[in-house]
């Protein structure tokens, strides 16, 4: 055994520095194929994380439910009565639901007036609990706040404003602290979102619409029926035993089955996360397919130079034959050779790969409509590992079959004279 | 030319001496399926080369003469018959089991030489004691020795293709030597050189037959063969003369 690995590695010295200019190419094909391979799946986990990350930033674990129509016998009550949660339901739903993480209520006005100085624009406004701005990630540009618990107890007429309707109102200015009228009554501007990049969205996207306490829209709508009904749950799986329990309550309440679908319309964010989820590993299984075939081309170039190798150098393996070399002792520095070639270019195209991943870290990401979806090219371990086992797998592979060749080689006929 | 070896192992038999058989064959048979047509190239040999003998195997091509050589030589197995080389039955070995005869008991000789063109001489001699698993530090030694006695003392770190005909030869030759092999066994040894250089390797050849070595030799050459001690002559198969002289 330790004889052959002798035999093998000093046959393999003698012979590795004959091909040089041929090894160099091989090495850069393999290089390539990683660096391809690398890109590629750092590129599928970099969107991946920037879709999670845009998907957050509508909140997590939450789920919006929309006041319909009964669609089912109740209690002796019809079909097609409207189903017409309260704000003050909002609370009593709190004191009896402990599995939900949140519960809150949204009433919205549509193309609503706001007018600073001179400026008029028509806009949304949204009236919604205090907590509303931790979970559906309203947080304020420094300087500024969201609402608190005070404000909603005291109806104080303070706005929380989306940064693009701020843009809008107040262009170059600072907003916080000064005076917007709403529908002619004057709100004070307490804050301003940080911009997000918001994959979904009701009603519109949180930038162009303007935030104050439920309480303080009531008391200038005079409206008391929900627009919108937001539930967080504590986990995601927790989501569906909460809305469940959420319906067995708010059923009897409100007289409607909770077995009935359409009594709320519901957009379970827990349960589209997962088929995002399975689309973008869909996406990196393709582009990992990809790359795993560029790679392949590579190893087919190794096994073609091992051919090239093994016939170019048959009498000298009839002479090493002859001289008493065993068949193992042939092949070795044959599966040696093309496995280094794989493993040195796969280093070299791992090292390309992740320095073009970092200097791709330094794009700005944020400021850009399409990086800001891609995402920043991301390479993990599991990349790693996976590109190693199949650059392996393509050496063992491609030195295989042509040092099988080599050792199929008849001595008796390549030393027969010319 | 002296060649300063002495054997150390086998054979310190004197010249002509007829001791124990070295290569002992018995109805080799030897057919070639090429699928269409089945060649007979060997039709019934019964051979047997004593110790420290010199023959001369002659015969016009296509006789059989190198496939006798290739079972000699153990590169090729017979279709039929016993063959027994040093006391070893190689009639039924495996490819690896034939390698390791091939590297203890058998120099090879070629005429086209077949050094390995991309290392040097040193490292050619060394490559049988590689095979063989001998220690690096005595395969240099043992290299450079075996080559300052064919007279390249001076050479050992040319590549083939820094020397001669006559000096590749004599970069075989010491290889063939380098595993103290119960036979050398040459293919037209001269066939490639020009007639001094042949010269040289002939009288080389007389020497280690004087050191009590046995050889045995494929040719045309005329010279070569009369130097032998036996010619074995074949002709289609078939061995038609075989005289001791």
């Amino acid at each position: 055994m330790r004889h052959s690995a002798t035999v093998i590695l000093t046959l393999f010295a003698s012979s590795a520095q004959i091909q040089r200019k041929r090894a160099y190419l091989t090495i850069a094909a393999i290089a390539w194929g990683t660096v391809a391979i690398l890109l590629l799946l750092a590129f599928g986990e970099g969107l991946k994380l920037q879709l999670d990350k845009n998907r957050r930033a509508m909140g997590e674990n939450i789920a919006i439910l929309w006041p319909g129509e009964t669609s089912k016998n109740y209690k002796g009550l019809s079909i097609g009565r409207p189903v017409r949660p309260t704000i003050d339901d909002v609370q009593w739903l709190r004191d009896r639901l402990p599995e939900a993480a949140a519960v809150i209520g949204e009433i919205t006005s549509w193309r609503t007036q706001l007018t600073y100085g001179r400026k008029t624009i028509n806009g949304r406004v949204t009236g919604t609990n205090w907590e509303y701005g931790e979970i559906r990630k309203h947080y304020p540009v420094a300087g500024g706040r969201f609402f608190g618990p005070v404000d909603e107890r005291e109806k104080r007429r303070v706005v929380f404003l989306g940064d693009e309707m701020a843009t809008d109102l107040f262009a170059e200015e600072d907003p916080v602290g000064k005076t917007i009228l709403i529908n002619n009554l004057p709100y004070t501007v307490i804050g301003v979102m940080q911009k997000k990049i918001q994959m979904g969205a009701y009603g519109g996207p949180d930038k162009n619409h303007a935030v104050i306490p439920i309480t303080t829209f009531r008391a200038q709508w005079g409206r008391d029926r929900l627009w919108v009904l937001l539930i967080q749950s504590k986990t995601p799986e927790a989501m569906k035993p909460t809305l469940s329990a959420l319906h067995e309550l708010l059923g009897p309440k409100l007289g409607y089955d909770p077995t009935d679908e359409q009594a709320f319309g519901i957009w379970d964010t827990v349960k589209s996360s997962e088929i995002t989820r399975n689309i973008t590993f869909g996406i990196q299984l393709f582009l990992g397919i990809i790359g795993a075939l560029t790679l392949l081309i590579g190893g087919v170039g190794v096994a073609n130079i091992m051919y090239a190798v093994v016939k170019e150098r048959t009498r000298e393996i009839g002479v090493k034959m002859a001289l008493g070399a065993r068949a193992n002792w042939i092949v070795g520095p044959f599966l040696l050779e093309g496995l280094i070639y794989t493993l040195v270019g796969g280093f070299l195209g791992i090292v390309i790969a992740t320095l073009l991943v970092t200097a791709a870290s330094f794009l700005p990401v944020e400021s850009n409509q399409v990086l800001g979806f891609l995402g920043k090219p991301t390479l993990s371990w599991q990349i790693g590992v996976a590109t190693s086992a199949i650059l392996g797998l393509i050496g063992i592979v491609a030195g295989y079959f042509p040092a099988r060749r080599a050792a199929a080689i008849d001595p008796a006929a390549t030393l027969r004279y010319e | 030319m002296s060649l300063g070896l002495t054997k150390t192992k086998t054979n310190g038999v004197p010249a002509a001496s007829n001791g124990s058989s070295i290569i002992h064959m018995d109805a080799i048979r030897k057919v070639y399926d090429t699928g269409k047509v089945k060649v007979e190239a060997l039709k019934g040999i019964d051979l047997a080369i004593g110790n420290g003998e010199f023959v001369a195997i002659v015969g016009p091509s296509g006789s059989g003469k190198s496939t006798l050589m290739n079972l000699i030589g153990c590169l090729d197995t017979p279709t039929d018959g016993r063959y027994e080389l040093a006391g070893e039955h190689v009639s039924d070995l495996t490819r690896d089991q034939l390698a390791d005869i091939r590297n203890r008991r058998v120099g090879f000789i070629f005429q086209n030489f077949n050094l390995l063109p991309h290392i040097s001489a040193s490292e050619n001699v060394e490559m049988p004691m590689l095979f063989g698993g001998l220690p690096v530090r005595e395969r240099r030694e043992r290299a450079r020795t075996l080559l300052e006695a064919v007279g390249l003392g001076d050479r050992t770190e040319h590549k083939p293709t820094e020397l001669s005909g006559g000096q590749m030869q004599r970069v075989a030759i010491a290889r063939a030597l380098a595993m103290e092999p119960a036979i050398l066994l040459a293919d037209e040894p001269t066939g490639n050189l020009d007639s001094s250089s042949g010269g040289d390797i002939m009288t080389l050849f007389n020497d280690l037959w004087n050191q009590g070595r046995t050889l045995v030799i494929i040719t045309h050459d005329q010279a070569l063969a009369t130097r032998a001690s036996r010619i074995v002559e074949i002709h289609d198969g078939r061995i038609t003369r075989d005289e001791r002289q």
